[in-house]
């Protein structure tokens, strides 16, 4: 494999590992506060559908983000709601949450567009399209050389070739994505907010007694994961497709999920965790890749169910032990 | 004089049917310690966390300093100088101390600034109140003792100027409950005011200044600590003059029915909570293991239930019993002859959703006489059952009733209605009046000498001297998983005991010999 | 005292929580533009009243039977067990195995190596996560799902790799062979003069799955490791203290609830498609937990909610054909109902629970 063919597959990575990256981070929120969130996919699709359907009407793919993300948020509140205010079962509120989302979606799409649960395609700027860094070799290039990118970069120097390649073109929420990663971080483990929140999902009573609110603490992780699985879906269905289809989360916020776990609920381990399964899924749509590469015929389902397999082993303790947030899953019942 | 530092007047508080508080008054000067004694279910933590934010009062104020206050939740207890240490500590164990006492009162929104302040400020405080911990120690890693010292800061952390302890000394080894004791009076000394939630009467009359006793929700007395005695506060917690004497004949011991060597036992976190002791019961005695909660009690009587594994030997009737794996289960233990009253028995003894028919069988479950073919004799566990509770006179005698619905007096008829008509050789019994109110308690202490006077062996541990006292033929003294002493329950005192448990083996100042002191009343008047 | 009687938790909550349900349902359809009323008249027609509809009916709700008992049965023991598709997928596998590679004589003798296998499979898919649970303590929740997926990869490969005969193209196995064809309700029910269940696909699996009610009925109320799956789920500690091995319990339950979610696909495959194919579960996993949740994960309330999800299923087939609403108005319905009855209780119970002491104080 040459070196161009590696920057590809890692470029289709980096745009793979995209809405994992944002629906990780999102799960992150939720679980440092001790709100088990197995309804990422299901807020991820809501935000996929209502930012397709709302791009497609404005135009714009900014507004249509918006709509996404009040989507997710919604959904996020009626969690919220279940596993806060009402104490309810996390996880049954979560398969709750992803029901929902996967008939809400294709429902509205019939009724507004009879498309068959699908939007219609989205162009130009009702699409995150991708940005162009400074210096690199991209469409603009092209055109004015009247030849093919490819054939450009193919010709360009190693180090043009990867920043051209790999670093640049883009669209404006992939750099979003890497960024909240060091966003994140900063806020749980150098603010007070932070700090509150982690201890919130370890020991809630400690919170409360020492004055804090425990509900709004967990409404605050709740609605920030509700924004950045809004942000994950927008750029399912306007940055790395164009277009609603319908459960096109397609179990990503399963993987996400997954490498969360995998990350042991630490920002910067996720973005490792969800670059490597973002690897995986560039890997399934290429096969022979690897083929080449180790010269064996790997089964495409064993790369698609790899994470599964990967976060298992993990849980299982057999390679270093993931522990969860010591609160997970336990709603907060004020007693002495 | 000057105004209270607290004060409250006429709070009530219901908890459904319950009336928990009623028509509470009372007053508490700055600079003193107060005790507040009751009964566990007398209302002092209801209280408290009402003074705390905690709950909502139905009727009542609160004045802090004078004012009138209104507190709503926590934050409002916290800004009116109010510091709360609770009987289980409210600190997350991942972070650090430092985290732990910014935690809430953090000084803005930046943590650096907000943690190099509180290094300062605690280095500070553990100069002036001798209250040394490392800042940047993890929570777990440290003893239980210091893990109490950080609630003490957290609260000092926050200006508290009113500290209240709920049932500090629980969980201390007596080493370290007079370490708290030195912190406090250090305290009050710089004029904090301390109110000291207790049960027991010893830390009331020797640290308090004024003492309040609760009983069944209301406020019955406070007085000032030097005008009263033990007896008179143990009168006016429960009430009546008790002399719970348990009717008992000399025992008459006879062969050895268990014979422990060298046990030890380590818990799940690693830590070794038996550390090799020998111990043999006979049939006809009851042998009761004294101690302060936490020194390997509650592990010993574990591994001879069978839920928690040992090593060392273990005989029963003369047959080694395997302290490991499948053999050593519940239900191999019962097979030998074990039953067992477990110390928590609304967590082990029953099961609270499951109807009382139910759990008079629970353990014993797979006895042949409960079977019909492959189900299990529904109809015949039901008609036992009404009559078992008939005869240990549970009230209200309804097997269906689900046995979260019975007051724990009843709860423990039910458990010990099941396990003493197995008839064991051997029985295990934990706590055996824990929350259990004073008419009960009577009646199941006579059920367990009963059981002795049929010749059975009984090994009984209890955190209440008291009760091993009036109980016990023998007491033996456990201290950091080790046993220090042993004595004819006939022939010690509370005062000796109380040194074996404090893990000083020489107790000839103390000790008498001819029957005890003024102390060894066997009265049951604490923790009913 | 209890807060509420009992008969008012079992069947008022329920049937309140549905109602709720049933009401933002109807919220929806209004939003879409169609008119609730006229939807339920032509899902109850649909569904209802015609033979035809009852078969398709009781069709689906052989499969919400098997998927609501496994769930239940492992909600006995406090174990979520998220994993009913992919056991059922693999219960699939181990029905098609079973058809496909042994000679059998008669239906009657098919039905039954086919639920051995397909139980087998189920519980095997069950096994791993239930070990992994008890030994390791890893969260059922999270590698039941996971397993899901895993599951639907292995289908996926043996399908298409292994079972797809030479030369055709879709995902599916061979056609089983005309032994084990199950006799569907039109056989068994339609006499000369009148043929009923017309092209329906309710076999006679239905009557497997009201057995299997029977059965977890008895093993979970009249036998001892019922007893010991009840006392674990409601406290582990006591547990213990009565000598009942957490691990045993936890493994045992899973089984048990594999299995049931595996017998599913005797249903499907052996009973509709005849043939291994890759969707034949349809998500009737996951609707296991709704009618769990809805049947208080009693045998008897699984039944009645499993018929119920049945004629929402056909009813919803019903209004994709007629009207513009599209199937998946049932998922709606179906997640509302899980939301209400499982993750909102407590919205529900508390203001009834406040009633009922308000109601008995003022009686007293």
């Amino acid at each position: 494999m040459d070196f161009l063919t590696l920057l590809q597959v890692l470029d289709t990575s980096v745009r793979l590992a995209t809405p994992l990256l944002l629906a990780c981070l999102a799960g992150l929120y939720s679980e440092r506060s001790g709100v088990v969130d197995i309804g990422l996919e299901g807020k991820m699709l809501a935000a996929a559908f209502f930012s397709a359907a709302v791009a497609f009407y404005s135009g714009n793919a900014w507004v249509g983000l918006l709509a996404g993300v009040g989507a997710s948020v919604a959904l996020a509140v009626v969690h919220g709601l279940a596993s806060i205010t009402f104490r309810g079962n996390q996880l049954i509120s979560g398969v709750a949450i992803n029901f929902l989302a996967a008939g809400m979606t294709v429902l509205v799409a019939q009724s507004w567009f009879r498309q068959g649960g699908r939007t219609p395609p989205l162009e130009g700027d009702a699409r995150f399209n991708p940005i162009e860094l400074p210096f690199a070799i991209g469409p603009t290039d092209a055109a004015a050389a009247d030849r093919p990118l490819s054939q450009l970069i193919a010709e360009a120097g190693p180090l043009q070739q990867f920043y051209s390649e790999l670093i640049s073109g883009h669209s404006s929420l992939v750099y979003l994505a890497l960024l909240t990663v060091p966003f994140t971080w900063w806020l749980l483990f150098r603010t007070r907010f932070g700090l509150r929140l982690r201890a919130v999902g370890e020991n809630p009573a400690a919170v409360d007694t020492a004055g804090v609110s425990v509900v709004w603490l967990r409404y605050a992780a709740v609605l920030l994961c509700g924004v950045l699985c809004g942000v994950a879906g927008a750029y399912l269905s306007s940055a790395l497709q164009a277009g609603f289809v319908k459960d096109m989360t397609a179990g990503r916020g399963f993987i996400a999920l997954a490498a969360l776990i995998f990350a042991k609920w630490r920002p910067v381990y996720a973005l490792w965790a969800c670059l490597l399964f973002g690897l995986f899924q560039a890997l399934e749509l290429r096969p022979d890749i690897i083929e080449n590469v180790i010269g064996l015929k790997v089964q495409v389902q064993l790369l698609g169910a790899l994470p599964y397999i990967l976060t298992v082993v993990i849980l299982a303790g057999f390679v270093g032990k993931a522990i969860p947030p010591k609160a997970s899953a336990e709603p907060y019942i004020k007693e002495r | 004089m000057t105004a209270p530092a607290i004060e409250l007047k006429g709070i009530s508080k219901a908890f459904g049917p319950v009336q928990a508080n009623k028509d509470i008054s009372i007053s508490v000067q700055p600079g003193t310690i107060h005790g507040i004694i009751g009964e566990n279910g007398a209302g002092k933590s209801t209280l408290m966390s009402i003074l705390y934010g905690f709950y909502k009062a139905d009727a009542g104020e609160i004045f802090i300093k004078g004012q009138k206050t209104l507190i709503p939740d926590s934050q409002a207890a916290i800004r009116a100088g109010i510091g709360m240490v609770f009987q289980h500590f409210k600190l997350v164990e991942n972070f650090t101390v430092l985290e732990n006492i910014i935690l809430g009162a953090e000084h803005g929104a930046m943590l650096n600034s907000s943690l190099s302040n509180a290094r300062k400020e605690l280095k500070h405080l553990a100069e002036e109140y001798g209250l040394n911990v490392d800042p940047d120690e993890v929570i777990e890693n440290l003893s239980v003792g210091h893990q109490q010292r950080v609630e003490i800061l957290k609260a000092l952390y926050r200006k508290a100027e009113i500290l209240i302890l709920d049932e500090p000394t629980g969980v201390l080894t007596p080493a370290e409950a007079d370490q708290l004791f030195r912190i406090l009076d250090r305290l009050r000394e710089e004029g904090k005011t301390i109110i000291l939630i207790t049960h027991k009467l010893r830390e009331i009359m020797e640290f308090t200044d004024t003492v309040s006793v609760m009983r069944r929700g209301e406020m019955t007395a406070t007085v000032k600590t030097s005008e009263t005695s033990p007896e008179h506060l143990a009168e006016l917690m429960v009430g009546r003059k008790v002399l719970l004497r348990v009717d008992k004949k000399p025992a008459e011991p006879s062969e050895t029915v268990l014979d422990i060597k060298g046990l030890r036992v380590v818990d799940e976190a690693g830590v070794e909570r038996v550390k090799g002791i020998d111990l043999t019961v006979r049939a006809g005695e009851i042998v009761g293991i004294a101690g302060v909660a936490g020194n390997g009690q509650s592990e010993l009587l574990e591994v001879l239930g069978g839920f928690a594994d040992g090593t060392g030997e273990i005989t029963m009737n003369g047959t080694a019993l395997p302290l490991t794996g499948h053999g050593a289960d519940g239900q191999a233990r019962r097979a030998a002859g074990i039953s067992h009253v477990p110390e928590d028995r609304q967590r082990e003894g029953l099961i609270m959703e499951f109807a009382a028919w139910e759990n008079t069988v629970f353990g014993y479950h797979h006895s042949p006489e409960i079977q019909n073919g492959i189900l299990m004799d529904n109809n015949g566990i039901y008609t036992e059952a009404e009559a078992k509770m008939q005869r240990f006179d549970v009230r209200p005698p309804d097997p269906k009733l689900a046995a979260k619905n019975f007051s724990g007096g009843n709860q423990q008829k039910i458990v010990l209605a099941r396990e003493i008509e197995r008839n064991p050789d051997l029985l295990l019994i934990g706590q055996p009046t824990r929350g259990v109110d004073i008419g009960a308690i009577e009646f199941i202490h006579q059920q367990v000498v009963n059981l002795r006077d049929q010749g059975k062996a009984i090994l009984l541990v209890s955190v209440e001297l008291e009760e091993i006292l009036s109980l016990a033929d023998r007491v033996v003294v456990m201290f950091d998983g080790h046993i220090t002493g042993e004595r004819v329950a006939s022939q010690t005192n509370e005062k000796e005991l109380g040194l074996l448990m404090a893990g000083i083996t020489d107790t000839s100042a103390v000790a008498n010999g001819n029957g005890g002191n003024e102390n060894s009343t066997q009265e049951v008047h604490a923790d009913g | 005292m209890d807060k509420m009687p009992k008969w008012a938790d079992i069947v008022l909550i329920p049937l309140i929580s549905l109602f709720l349900a049933a009401f933002f349902s109807a919220l929806v359809i209004l939003a879409i533009g169609e008119n609730p009323i006229a939807a339920l008249k032509l899902m109850v027609d649909g569904a209802l009243m015609r033979s035809a509809g009852w078969g398709y009916t009781l069709y689906y709700a052989t499969n919400f039977i098997f998927t609501g008992l496994a769930v239940s049965v492992a909600f006995h023991a406090r174990l979520f067990n998220i994993g009913g598709e992919g056991q059922a997928m693999l219960g699939g596998l181990g029905v098609a195995l079973a058809c496909l590679y042994i000679d059998w004589p008669h239906w009657s003798l098919a039905i039954l190596g086919a639920s051995v296998g397909a139980a087998c499979f189920g519980a095997l898919w069950a096994l791993i996560p239930a070990y992994l649970q008890a030994k390791r303590g890893s969260h059922i929740v999270i590698t039941t799902i996971m397993f899901n997926f895993i599951a639907a990869a292995i289908l996926n490969y043996v399908l298409v790799e292994l079972l797809r005969p030479v030369g055709a193209m879709d995902p599916a196995s061979a056609k089983f062979p005309e032994a084990v064809h199950l006799p569907t309700f039109q056989d068994m029910f339609s006499t000369e003069g009148s043929k009923l269940f017309r092209g329906a696909p309710a076999n006679v699996t239905f009557f497997l799955a009201l057995l299997a009610c029977l059965v977890v009925w008895v093993l979970i109320w009249k036998t001892r490791l019922g007893y010991e799956i009840r006392a674990f789920g409601e406290s582990e500690t006591a547990a213990k203290y009565a000598g009942i091995s957490p691990v045993r319990i936890t493994v045992i339950a899973m089984l048990i609830s594999g299995a049931l979610a595996g017998m599913m696909s005797v249903n499907t495959t052996m009973g509709e498609s005849e043939r291994l194919i890759l969707n034949s579960t349809e998500g009737a996993g996951f609707i296991g937990i709704a009618v769990a949740l809805m049947g208080r994960n009693h045998p008897f309330g699984v039944l009645l909610a499993a018929i119920l999800f049945g004629f929402l299923y056909q009813g919803g087939a019903e209004l994709a054909l007629w009207t513009s609403i599209p199937r998946e108005l049932i998922v709606v319905i179906q997640a509302l109902v899980i939301l209400f009855t499982g993750a909102l209780d407590n919205m529900v119970r508390e203001p009834l629970e406040k009633l009922f002491i308000a109601m008995r104080r003022r009686n007293a």
